[in-house]
């Protein structure tokens, strides 16, 4: 086990971001799928980054499921956060009421 | 490694121990029984029981449950004498599943030192028939596997959940029985809970179970279930829940049952651990353990319990095996892990491995190793009132015709 390990987890075969296992610091080397990326920004442990380019109004995919929503595009490698992803999560209390049926009780 | 062996039960399941259960059926009793199980100083002999003297069904459904449960082998039950805990139909419960049962009751014993002396007899006198229960070789698929999550942090959710979610799938895929629960913290995903539903309807029933707690704890005041904390880089509501709901792996779900159901059949379930109705007794599960207890009545074996922070608990009747998520957690707390699912942050260890780790230490527990918390004598037992309303015949899998 001499090959240098990646700073970088993959969850889940269909996940389109991977989470970082160890700090990045900018300018680090890193290899994405076979692609290699250097880093254009420190990221912290359990950030995640892009693992193809994502478009606005792509979900975001971890554990296999979507997590949100892409709100601007990144590329291979760029960092996936609060800046350029949103929940699509509308609380069942809030779906009911938007769905005009409050229930009975 | 020791092949897996179970005591066979007249119903036909198998226990992975064969421990005398000494069981209190309101507080009043509760310290007579306790000195019963630390004078036997035996690791087998356990202490559970319920604290409360008003009646109330969802505890003797449970007491009764655990004490029938495959890995007890015989029960001893201490009444104070006056309290409303119908042991009576306790006993005739035991005795019906073919296992040695006693009563003593402190009121008509003699009291503490009485009720004390006569309980050690009785442990004596159980065991010895307990002794005699066929121990039989045990398959995977007769295994019933429960999880939950303690002192999480934002490593949970990449090392120990997702790495017992792949012990989960192995299991589910050789025929046993895994359950997994939590659904406060399972907001979010209900949808994608229900796509994995093995029908619609059960889909259905999964999204309401979860609306449920959703409204439960904003009733009780939690009900903050805020966009995830941006710090550990967890982004939304989605995400969170994701990582507690990792532990469940990818297979289908194949049902949702409610504490104390026995999974009619091996495959994925999701406990449902929320009271049904108005909150009437305070919060559903006010600690880990709580929980533990729930999804041992459900016929766990074994539970896996991942954590981040560090938790130290095991249980009374079913071994607990803790999965640490977070590496310098484990340094400080390594004498009370199983495993370092930690390993996967440091490079050292991918999910696959530490999942097959987890599968290795669920077998070796089934062939009779102590797991470390059992090992330090850890048999936490905690139950409080609740009330259910039994599943909808949507909830559980219908058998090929």
């Amino acid at each position: 086990m001499s090959t240098p390990i990646s700073p970088l987890i993959l969850l889940h075969p269909d996940d389109n971001v991977l989470v970082v296992r160890a700090a990045i610091r900018a300018g680090d080397a890193l290899d994405i799928d076979g692609i290699p990326i250097t880093a254009a920004q420190d990221v912290t442990v359990g950030h995640k980054l892009a693992r193809r380019a994502l478009a606005a109004g792509d979900k975001v995919l971890k554990y296999g499921a979507p997590i949100g929503s892409m709100t601007a595009a990144v590329a291979v490698g760029g960092h996936v956060h609060m800046h350029n992803m949103k929940s699509d999560y509308i609380a069942s209390h809030t779906r009911q009421v938007v769905g005009g049926s409050e229930g009975g009780h | 490694m020791a092949e897996m062996r179970g005591f066979l039960r007249s119903d036909g399941r198998k226990g992975i121990r064969n421990v005398i259960v000494v069981a209190y059926l309101v507080e009043c009793a509760h310290h007579v029984a306790r000195r019963i199980v630390n004078l036997s100083d035996d690791m087998d002999v356990h202490l559970i029981g319920f604290p409360g003297c008003y009646p109330n069904s969802y505890a003797f459904q449970i007491m009764t449950k655990l004490c029938t449960h495959p890995n007890v082998g015989g029960v001893l039950l201490v009444s104070l004498g006056c309290e409303s805990f119908n042991r009576e139909a306790l006993r005739q419960a035991v005795a019906d599943s073919g296992r040695p049962v006693e009563t003593l009751v402190i009121q008509q014993a003699g009291g503490t030192k009485a009720t004390i002396e006569a309980g050690r007899a009785a442990v004596a006198r159980l065991k010895a028939i307990a002794d005699q229960t066929p121990v039989v070789p045990m398959a995977r698929h007769e295994l019933v596997v429960g999880t939950i999550c303690g002192g999480s942090d934002g490593t949970s959710g990449i090392t120990a959940n997702p790495a017992v979610g792949r012990c989960f799938d192995w299991l589910v895929e050789a025929g046993a029985t895994c359950i997994f629960e939590e659904t406060g913290e399972l907001v979010g995903c209900e949808r994608i809970m229900s796509d994995r539903a093995v029908t619609p309807e059960l889909g259905a029933e999964i999204e309401a179970c979860v609306q449920k707690a959703e409204r439960y704890y904003t009733i009780m005041g939690f009900g903050s279930f805020a966009p995830g904390n941006a710090e550990g880089g967890l982004t939304t509501q989605e995400e969170k829940s994701m990582g507690a709901y990792s532990k469940s792996g990818s297979s289908p779900i194949s049902g949702l049952i409610k504490p104390g159901d026995i999974p009619p059949s091996g495959g994925l379930y999701l406990m449902d651990v929320v009271p049904d109705g108005e909150p009437r007794f305070g919060f559903p599960n006010i600690s880990d353990n709580a929980e533990i207890v729930e999804l041992i009545a459900s016929g766990s074996h074994v539970i896996l319990f991942t954590t981040g922070r560090g938790s130290v608990v095991g249980s009374a009747i079913s071994p607990v095996i803790k999965v640490c998520a977070n590496p310098e957690t484990y340094t400080r707390l390594s004498a009370d892990m199983d495993v370092n699912a930690g390993r996967i942050l440091e490079g050292r260890a991918t999910l696959d491995e530490v999942g097959a780790e987890i599968l290795g230490l669920v077998e070796a527990a089934a062939a009779g190793d102590r797991t470390v918390s059992e090992a330090l004598g850890h048999q936490e037992f905690i139950l409080t009132y609740k009330s259910f309303e039994p599943v909808g015949p949507a909830c559980l899998p219908t058998r090929a015709a």
